[in-house]
């Protein structure tokens, strides 16, 4: 047999692609009347789905699984960037009458074994780094307080609420790899009013609703990682390629979070399936990514551009926020999209510049995609006259236009050079005053103002001229500064000429030495006596000893 | 020898990568040892700010770089610590390269001044043999790049670091013989910093070397070499003046840059000399002192030439150690380009008299220099003399460390031609003094 093999090997191969043509003809169903069937028993069980329903866009009507992911970039007005990505998977499994469900398609197998076994309802899931600072930054899509938080609505078939949370907090702390096993009764609390369900249901009972968080808990890398393995393209195609730790761990403030629900399938919602949110939420420090420009872009912001949406998405989208920037004055966005698509999103209608990434014309010709934000200076108007030493101060004068019900802080660095030492005042330890700073502005009024010269008005009302009836001048002077200043030695001048002019002369003698002398053999010089009697010889004329 | 300078490359690079991307890269780079008023990345960016302003970035005190600097920064501003890590690796790869070849030309010499019997029969001990010069590149390159002044100066981007890349391509174009190269390299050097200017002299006596024109100033041959060469320099200079000029649309770089380093008005303290004796200066003498100091260092120049006209790369390294001692802002980039020499000069161990006197005062000033520093201006409990102090001991060893090596150099050559084991008339044997 073997010897066959070897002397025909062309005719092996030819019986062996036959053979497996054989093999996948048989499986394939023969009559096309029996596949029909089939396709129209999906299609009845799906029906149409209504828009409404739920936030994003319907999702195809098959029986499979869908996935959607999107990102949402906002500049925020001091120049930080605010990166919002959500992933969304559907997953056609209902629990809500005990089914026990065995096959995966994109939902997560771990998070899926989790939902059956513990029969949860809905599952609220988020890491988050640092603090929002809502006044700077206005409101974020989704809200998490910093640590970790859990709230999980189980099943009304759940007989041990307690017993059922604390395996449950324990499995969540081995998916995540976080410490969710410190939670226990010390921090469990049920609430009745708060933290009612989010997806569809009508119980209401909260002896099933847990709420724990662990504000001490801190986002790394290993919570990343195991949440990055949960979206169906993982992190190798579409917008998780943007998601690398050494960027996104660099920002003020990182939140992730995981949400899984149950959504109507369509209109009437005569059977649910199983919502799972992936979100994570960013906003990049303009300053600490020590970049000299004011502008954000993918590469700078994640450190990758994007190459392509992930084959498994039906819809992958970027969003940017250009509502403040309707005539192109705050940021200038490129590459430029023609679509645009507009939301009402916590009680405003904002506007957004969008990309779709299924699009193979978003990526151009580079195959790339990397969204450049160029911020414009929107501080108006500056003057600056740099300083010359011993000759003119620095100016700096800036116009700007201040947010309301905001804090502005301009702050400059700069250095004082040591001077000469006949230049420092009398008591020079006494410190250096560095001038106050000068606030001049036109300030609302509530009352009218007299702009008439002529008419008799007490002094103290009549200083400033007003040119406008409602608005009036004012000028605020800050603190002057007081700057304690390392001085010289002032009783030293005569030593450090000496001492300096030493070491030079030190290297000026050794060099000179090397270079004006020769090597000799050094003879021995001969004793007094001798030397004595040689210049008496010398003045002779007789030759020395 | 390419494997162990990867991974001398590779390391090198990792060190500075990761101090780089440290909490400490901030407090390097304000450290007055490592950065001063003309090389401050501090400043640079302050220069490419005000030029993003609309307005000249020398209108200020601040910027004292030249032109082609902002230029280059404005493309490659975001890789910056790219840059300089790059310039470092260049400079330490154009050493190695140049040392090696410097060194078979030292070792072609030395063969036919044996087999011309040049040599007395004692000094053979002297003798260099290609096992032992076989890892002198190697160490050059390591002298370098784990030079702890190279990393400090590197990771605080200080523009010294490619101030040292320029001259090292200058060494390697001078030693490979190519004299158009050497004059653009010299050239971008002086124009950088105006002190390069003495490295003239040993980069005419080597390329005149090398291709055999005797160095004789009665002689044709000779003057038509200087002035080729120093037409391509002074060609080239003047190419980049004009150049900048265009960049920016002023002269006034010229009074930001050289009437900086040649006035001295900066006094920021430094481990040069220059600071605390102009603070301290009587006003009627400033001027008197000022060209002192700097005629100090280009007077060395002709005498060394005239001494070492034989061995150019010896007075290269001698101007590239008086220059960093005696130039008006020092930093300690500047010590780590000659420090990477001196395994080049190993063979002179013999003759050194003060190596491990050097050795511990420059080690222990350069702990000093921080901690002087920090009670002078943070504690308050220490004032300018006690920083001021380490200034002088530190600038001594250098000197010393320089003449020592002067030294061991002429008595080497010395050996060479008179015999090592000398005796006196008398048969005793016998000591060698300067006289």
């Amino acid at each position: 047999m073997a010897s066959y093999w070897n002397r025909n090997p062309i005719r092996v191969f030819v019986f062996l692609i036959l053979t497996v043509f054989v093999v996948v003809r048989s499986n394939i169903p023969s009559t096309p009347g029996e596949g029909a069937e089939e396709r129209r028993w999906e299609a009845s069980q799906v029906g149409d789905v209504d828009p409404g329903m739920s936030v994003a866009p319907p999702h195809p009507h098959t029986n499979t699984d869908s996935f959607q992911e999107e990102l949402v970039v906002r500049p925020l007005h001091s120049g930080d960037i605010y990166a919002s990505f959500q992933f969304r998977t559907v997953w056609e499994a209902d629990f809500s009458r005990g089914n026990k469900v065995s096959h995966y398609q994109l939902f997560p197998k771990s998070l899926g074994q989790v939902i059956s076994k513990f029969s949860v309802r809905e599952l609220h899931i988020s890491f988050t780094q640092g603090y929002w600072r809502t006044m700077q930054w206005g409101q974020p899509f989704l809200p998490s307080p910093p640590g970790a938080e859990l709230w999980v609505w189980f099943q009304d078939s759940v007989t041990d609420v307690d017993g059922t949370w604390k395996e449950l907090t324990n499995v969540l702390s081995g998916i995540f790899c976080a410490s969710l096993n410190f939670i226990d009764s010390t921090n469990t609390v049920q609430p009745s009013a708060a933290f009612k369900p989010l997806g569809v249901g009508n119980v209401t009972d909260h002896r099933f609703l847990r709420y724990a968080t662990l504000p001490r808990e801190i986002v790394c890398t290993e919570n990343l990682t195991p949440w990055k393995k949960l979206l169906p393209c993982g992190s190798k195609a579409g917008l998780a390629v943007l998601l690398k730790s050494e960027k996104l761990f660099h920002s003020s403030f990182h939140s992730q979070a995981v949400h899984i629900r149950p959504i109507c399938q369509d209109q009437r919602c005569k059977s649910t399936s199983l919502e799972l949110r992936q979100t994570l939420n960013a906003v990049f420090d303009l300053h600490t990514s020590g970049q000299a420009k004011r502008e954000w872009s993918l590469f700078k912001m994640f450190s990758r551009t994007l190459t392509e949406a992930c084959p498994l998405a039906s819809s992958s989208k970027i969003y940017i926020d250009i509502t403040d920037n309707s005539q192109g004055e705050q940021f200038e966005l490129s590459p430029a999209s023609s679509l645009l698509s507009q939301a009402v999103v916590l009680g405003d209608r904002r506007t957004f510049s969008v990309y779709d990434l299924t699009d193979q014309a978003t990526f151009g010709s580079t195959r790339s995609l990397n969204l450049l934000i160029r911020l414009k200076s929107t501080d108006g108007y500056i003057h600056y006259q740099p300083s010359k030493d011993r000759l003119r101060p620095h100016l700096l004068e800036m116009l700007v236009q201040l947010p309301p019900n905001s804090a502005t802080e301009v702050t400059v660095e700069f250095e004082r050079a040591l001077l000469k030492w006949t230049e420092y005042t009398p008591d020079p330890n006494h410190g250096f005053y560095v001038g106050s700073s000068v606030i001049s502005s036109l300030v609302p009024s509530t009352v009218a103002t007299n702009t008439s010269i002529t008419q008799e008005q007490p002094l103290f009302s009549s200083f400033f001229p007003c040119k406008e009836e409602l608005s009036y001048f004012v000028r605020v002077y800050t603190e002057p500064l007081l700057v304690n200043l390392p001085t010289p030695d002032f009783s030293m001048p005569y030593n450090v000429i000496c001492l300096t002019c030493t070491v030079v002369a030190v290297g000026y003698g050794s060099l000179y030495n090397l270079l004006t002398r020769s090597f000799q053999i050094e003879e021995p010089s001969p004793g007094l006596a001798k030397r004595i009697a040689n210049v008496i010889r010398r003045m002779r004329g007789v030759p020395p000893l | 020898m390419a494997a162990p300078l990867t991974l001398l490359l590779v390391v090198a690079v990792t060190v500075r990568a990761l101090l780089s991307s440290s909490a400490l890269q901030q407090l390097i780079a304000e450290r007055v040892e490592v950065v001063s008023p003309i090389s401050a990345w501090k400043r640079v960016i302050e220069g490419l700010a005000l030029l993003d302003l609309g307005v000249s970035p020398y209108s200020g005190d601040v910027f004292h770089e030249t032109p082609l600097i902002i230029y280059l920064f404005h493309f490659v501003v975001d890789y910056a610590e790219i840059t300089f890590i790059l310039a470092d690796v260049i400079a330490a790869v154009a050493l190695y390269i140049s040392v090696k070849d410097y060194n078979k030309q030292v070792f072609r010499k030395q063969k036919f001044a044996l087999e011309a019997d040049r040599y007395p029969m004692d000094c053979l001990e002297l003798i260099r043999s290609p096992k032992e010069m076989h890892y002198i590149p190697l160490k050059v390159a390591m002298f370098y790049l784990l030079n702890p002044f190279t990393v400090l100066s590197c990771v605080a981007k200080a523009t010294c670091g490619l101030n040292n890349a320029v001259l090292a391509l200058f060494i390697l174009a001078t030693i490979k013989g190519n004299m158009l190269l050497s004059a653009i390299f010299l050239c971008l050097a002086t124009y950088q910093s105006i002190y390069p200017l003495t490295l003239c002299v040993p980069a005419m006596l080597y390329l005149m070397q090398r291709q055999y024109i005797p160095v004789n100033p009665r002689r044709f041959g000779f003057w038509w070499f200087v002035a080729q060469y120093l037409f391509m320099y002074v060609g080239s200079l003047f190419v980049l003046v004009c150049l900048s000029f265009f960049l920016l649309g002023s002269w006034d770089f010229l009074s930001s840059v050289y009437g900086f380093i040649l006035s001295v008005p900066d006094l920021t303290p430094n481990i040069g000399l220059f600071w605390y004796f102009f603070a301290e200066m009587f006003e009627h003498f400033r001027l008197f002192f000022l060209c002192v100091f700097q005629i100090n260092v280009f007077f060395y120049t002709i005498p060394l030439s005239i001494k070492l006209k034989d061995h150019p790369v010896f007075l290269i390294f001698m101007q590239l150690a008086v220059i960093s001692i005696f130039k008006s802002y020092p930093t300690v980039g500047d010590l780590a380009l000659y420090l990477a020499f001196l395994p080049m000069w190993s063979h002179l161990h013999r003759f050194l008299r003060n190596l491990f006197l050097v050795s511990c005062v420059l080690l222990a000033c350069s702990a000093l220099f921080p901690v002087l520093w920090h009670l002078w201006i943070y504690a308050g409990s220490a004032n300018s003399n006690f920083y001021y102090a380490i200034t002088l001991l530190f600038n001594v060893a250098q000197i010393l460390l320089v003449s020592d090596y002067f030294y061991a150099f002429l008595r080497r050559e010395h050996h060479l031609t008179y015999g090592l084991y000398l005796k006196r008339t008398d048969g005793s044997e016998a000591t060698l003094v300067l006289k």
